[in-house]
Formats: C-alpha cells, sequence, structure tokens
C-alpha cells in the first residue's frame, strides 16, 4: 500500500517580524505529516528540507498517478524506514521565501495585489526556523524529539538547536555547515548572476511573462557540479560521448556530464521558481550561526544548546566537506556537549545525505531510537 | 562482557563523566551507561564501531584519540579510560599527560609483553614472540609499542603520576574469565590494570 501525505496550509496572519527588519504578513506555511502523534505528544521529528526540497518528504498526494516518484527523502521516511512513520510523528514544511506553497516572492503581495517578485523581503534561515516554530506550536507540540536536515536542512536543524534549546531532546544535522564558506557563498554567486543575467528575469518581474528559464537552468547545473565530486562524475560520466562516435565540432551536447546537466537544469525549471532561488541560497549565504548566536565564536554559540547532536559528514562533499563538520564538532565539545560524529565513506559528493546509504540509515535509526528509549525513561 | 572490562568498571564510580578512548563497539560504555548511570562518551577510529555506538545509544566521536582529546576543556571528565590501545599508541607519553589534564583519572591497560609465554617464546624459537593475548606476527602487529607491568609501573612515575590502583590479572575462555594474579605478576599475568592518579 501506498504511502499517502497531503499538503496542508496554515496561516499566520500577523505574520513574524523578519531579521531583516520588515513584518512578513499574513503569512501562509505549506505541511505535511505523517504518522500519528502520540498522546502524550513526545514522538514528533521535524524534517527541514534542503534547497530544492519541499514539504512532500517522503510518500505520494492522493492523485499521484502510478508512475509518480515518492518524495523527495522516501528512502529515509515512512513505515519501517530510519524515520519510522510507524512510530514517529513525521512534519515537513517548506521554507518561507520557497515556492511550494509557502509564502514566497510568487506569492501574491496583498499591497499590491500582484506576485512579490523583488519586494519580497530577504529572509534568513532563523527567519525560517522562527516560522517553523509557529507551525509547531499550532500542532500543540511542546518539545520535539527530534529535528533533521542535510544540507541546507541541517542549518536549520543547528539553528532550531541554538534558538530553541530547550524545544527538542536531539538535532541530526548532516552534510552542513555552521557558517557557509566563502566557496560554498561563491558559487551561489555565480548561480544568482546566472539568473539576473537571463533577459527574462526582469529584476524578477516576470510572473504571467516568460520566466528566467535558461538562467534558471544554468545556476541549476552550477548546483549540480558541486553536489557531485570528481570520483562521482569519471564513474557516471567520464568523458564518454553522448550518441556520437566522434565530437561535433560545435557547441551542441558531446559528452554525457553536458547532456545531463542540461537534463538536470531542464527539469528544474519546470518545478522551481528562479525568484525563489535567488531568496533560498541568500539565506544559506547569511547563514553563520557563530556570528549570530556567539558573536563570531562557535564555542560561544553552542553554549546555548541543550541538546543531543548526531553530526554526519561524507568523504566526498566538499560543498560542505568532513573539517567544517570536525569545525563544528569541536566547539560542541569545547562545550562538553553530548555529540555523535560519524564520517561516512562515500563517492557521490555532497548528493550522499539523499542517496540510499545503509550506513547513514543506520547512524539515524539507531541515534533516533536510542534517543527516544531516553526520552520514554524519563517520564 | 570482558574480564579486564569487569575490573575497569568495578573501579568506576557510579554516576561520574566517563571517556573511553578507543572505545571500540561500544561494550563498556554501554555497560557503565547502564548499570553505573555514567554519562559516557568515546572516540573511536572505526566508522564501523562508531555506527555500532552510536547504534547502541552512546555519544562517539569518530577520530583519532590523539588529537581528539585536545578539543575538551580541562577536567572535563572524571575518568579517561584507555583500554588496550596504549600499545597502539606513538606517542603515548603525550597522550598520557593530555589524558591526565582532560580527566582526573585515568584508568589504562594493556597486554604484558614479559608474560612468561613471551619470554619463553623468544627465547626458546628465536622469533618475534606470540601468545592468544598477542597473537599478530611482527609486520602486521598494531602494537608498536611493547609494555610491561615493570615498565609501565616506572613510566607513570616518570611522567609525574601517581598509580592510585594496580590489577594484573590471568585471563582464559578468550578473555571472557579471569583471576587477579599478586604473585610476579609481571612474569605471570596477561594483562595490566591501572588507575592513575595526578601527584
Amino acid at each position: 500500500m501506498r504511502l499517502v501525505s497531503e499538503k496542508k496550509f496554515l496561516t499566520i496572519d500577523d505574520g513574524i517580524e523578519l531579521d531583516c527588519g520588515s513584518r512578513l504578513a499574513p503569512l501562509t506555511i505549506a505541511y505535511e505529516t505523517l504518522g500519528e502523534l502520540s498522546p502524550a505528544r513526545d514522538n514528533a521529528v521535524l524534517v527541514c528540507h534542503a534547497l530544492s526540497g519541499d514539504s512532500h518528504v517522503a510518500g505520494f498526494f492522493p492523485d499521484d498517478p502510478e508512475d509518480a516518484r515518492p518524495g523527495w527523502w522516501d528512502i529515509m521516511v515512512g513505515p519501517g524506514r530510519p524515520i519510522d512513520t510507524g512510530r514517529y510523528f513525521v512534519i515537513c514544511s517548506n521554507v518561507i521565501g520557497g515556492c511550494q506553497g509557502s509564502t514566497g516572492p510568487s506569492s501574491e503581495n496583498p499591497a499590491t495585489g500582484r506576485p512579490y517578485g523583488l519586494d519580497f523581503p530577504v529572509v534568513t534561515i532563523h527567519d525560517m526556523v522562527r516560522v517553523q516554530k509557529r507551525l509547531i506550536d499550532h500542532l500543540g507540540i511542546k518539545r520535539l524529539l527530534a529535528v533533521v536536515g542535510g544540507s541546507l536542512g541541517g542549518m536549520q536543524a543547528l539553528e532550531w538547536s541554538l534558538t530553541y534549546p530547550d524545544m527538542m531532546d536531539c538535532a541530526i544535522p548532516l552534510a552542513t555547515t555552521m557558517r557557509h564558506s566563502a566557496l560554498a557563498i561563491a558559487f551561489n554567486e555565480i548561480a544568482r548572476q546566472a539568473i539576473m543575467a537571463d533577459p527574462a528575469w526582469r529584476r524578477g518581474d516576470y510572473y504571467g511573462a516568460a520566466t528566467p528559464a535558461t538562467g534558471l537552468a544554468v545556476a541549476r547545473m552550477i548546483g549540480h557540479v558541486t553536489y557531485l565530486s570528481d570520483t562521482a562524475l569519471r564513474q557516471k560520466f567520464g568523458r564518454r560521448l553522448q550518441n556520437r562516435q566522434d565530437f561535433s565540432f560545435d557547441f551542441g551536447v558531446d559528452f554525457q556530464v553536458e547532456s545531463y546537466l542540461r537534463y538536470q537544469g531542464s527539469k528544474f525549471v519546470n518545478r522551481f521558481d528562479a525568484n525563489s532561488f535567488l531568496y533560498i541560497t541568500k539565506a544559506a549565504d547569511y547563514f553563520d550561526i557563530c556570528q549570530r548566536h556567539g558573536q563570531g565564536s562557535g564555542v560561544k554559540a553552542f553554549s546555548k544548546a541543550r541538546t543531543r547532536y548526531l553530526v554526519v559528514s561524507f568523504t566526498s562533499d566538499w560543498l560542505y566537506p568532513t573539517a567544517e563538520a570536525k569545525e563544528m564538532v569541536k566547539a560542541m565539545k569545547k562545550n562538553t556537549l553530548e555529540v555523535s560524529f560519524c564520517e561516512i565513506k562515500a563517492d557521490c559528493g555532497h548528493d550522499a545525505f539523499l542517496l540510499p546509504n545503509p550506513r547513514l540509515a543506520e547512524l539515524v535509526a539507531g541515534f533516533l531510537d536510542s534517543v527516544a528509549k531516553e526520552r520514554g525513561k524519563q517520564k | 562482557m570482558r574480564y579486564d572490562l569487569k575490573v575497569i568498571s568495578s573501579w568506576i564510580r557510579p554516576g561520574s563523566r566517563v571517556m573511553d578512548l578507543g572505545c571500540g563497539d561500544g561494550e563498556l560504555l554501554e555497560h557503565l551507561e547502564r548499570n553505573l548511570g555514567v554519562q559516557g562518551f568515546g572516540i573511536e577510529e572505526s566508522e564501523d564501531k562508531v555506527a555500532a555506538c552510536v547504534t547502541r545509544g552512546l555519544n562517539v566521536l569518530q577520530g583519532d584519540i590523539n588529537t581528539e582529546i585536545l578539543d575538551y576543556p580541562d577536567d572535563s571528565f572524571d575518568y579517561i579510560i584507555v583500554s588496550q590501545t596504549l600499545q597502539q599508541i606513538y606517542r603515548p607519553g603525550v597522550l598520557l599527560d593530555n589524558i591526565m589534564r582532560k580527566g582526573k583519572k585515568a584508568v589504562v591497560s594493556f597486554p604484558n609483553f614479559s608474560h612468561w609465554t613471551m619470554r619463553l617464546g623468544l627465547l626458546l624459537t628465536g622469533g618475534a614472540p606470540k601468545n592468544p593475548q598477542l597473537p599478530y606476527e611482527w609486520h602486521d602487529s598494531p602494537n608498536i609499542r611493547v609494555i610491561t607491568i615493570k615498565d609501565f609501573r616506572r613510566f607513570v612515575k616518570s611522567r609525574g603520576f601517581v598509580i592510585l590502583k594496580e590489577a594484573n590479572i590471568n585471563t582464559a575462555r578468550k578473555d571472557l574469565s579471569g583471576k587477579l594474579v599478586r604473585f610476579l605478576p609481571n612474569l605471570r599475568a596477561t594483562y595490566g590494570i591501572f588507575k592513575i592518579g595526578r601527584r
């Protein structure tokens, strides 16, 4: 039987005051829940999505066709999966600034009756988390069992643990960092420039007209390279040519890797809004918990933490490399926090956290299980 | 549980904070948490073993014990345990100094290289000696440091620390059972276990 998930919406009329100083109101948050909330309300796991994700973490929508693909982390979330929906109540919401149901630049601006475009205020990871907190309050949950996420989702998990330190039993940040590096910012900026250089972008005011599809596709291609690794690219494509014996001697597709990137780029423009891409990458670039919570010091930032952590990095991830994860773990250790850290051997680069990986499954399942049992004992 | 780990457990005060360096699959730490209510931490190099520890609900970091221990503030732990790992450490003196800063007490155990089987092996065969506790060939042994009980006592004193307790044991049945060796331990014990404190 297919796991069915339905998208729900929560509208917060008075909105929230954002870090940039403006108030975003009203605001809507799209979310999905899987599994049953226990009578004691103590089995809730918040899953935070990455850059291009959405609230559809696992399963299928009721009206999905037979050949539809399940949610983005179906391998991790579901009945009998590491984040077992038979046991945990799983919540996943679309970030604000996104384009999959939560208020973002493509939403209607109440002041003008037209889509916000660039009038949408710049949001931060901290803003995203504060909105999620409103959702958790709305669901009547006082304390989450866990906040889990990879990449941008991992940043949210970290932000949660320092903004609401007493609201969770554990945080599981995967393939992430405590502050966005110059390298990561650089790639995001190139991707944004690709969008903004597209004439169809029109300073963000393209709704109802042609979208900056070329720019967004190039942005996605850049992103995809950073999610892979040298080894993964060699293994997957090498220098193999795409449907040809010899070079074309023009600028069509020669190599398989070109074909792959073009395919990923064109697939993305059908489901993602270019302005949302700008806003969410900017939020990632602004992310720095050392600055926000520790006046520049990671050690000071984590002195606020009251939760257990499971930190995971992947050997071939060069976007959020192990060295950054270890720097974060070091700051946690200086506060003698309860933290587990594992660097998983994987060739597939940053994407590893989204791909089937028995080790990751084992770690997440085992860690969550132990945290749930500990919480059970405390009652 | 292995007999040497039982001895170590009996030396740990209930409810204390314990770091196990080279904690393996977490057998000892789990035992200490369950039965003595200690707050346990571990550092382990192998990804497989770290995963096993995490599944057991332990706080374990993957990494090199020599460097990972340095990140903790001084006096972070009541006990730091180094169980059957010291003989694999390149600079045991430096590690012991760091352990005695980060932890108030240390519990160190190691296989005794001067057990009579080892002595006899070298004397009679002329080859690098082996016994059930030290079964390796010279070229594939992880044990790069040859420690004897006698040498270890001297080593602790020379680093400026004091031996608070000493148990020398003889083990059997794959180390699952054993007994204390009081008479001629350097000759007769397969393992030495020491509790070490600051002067």
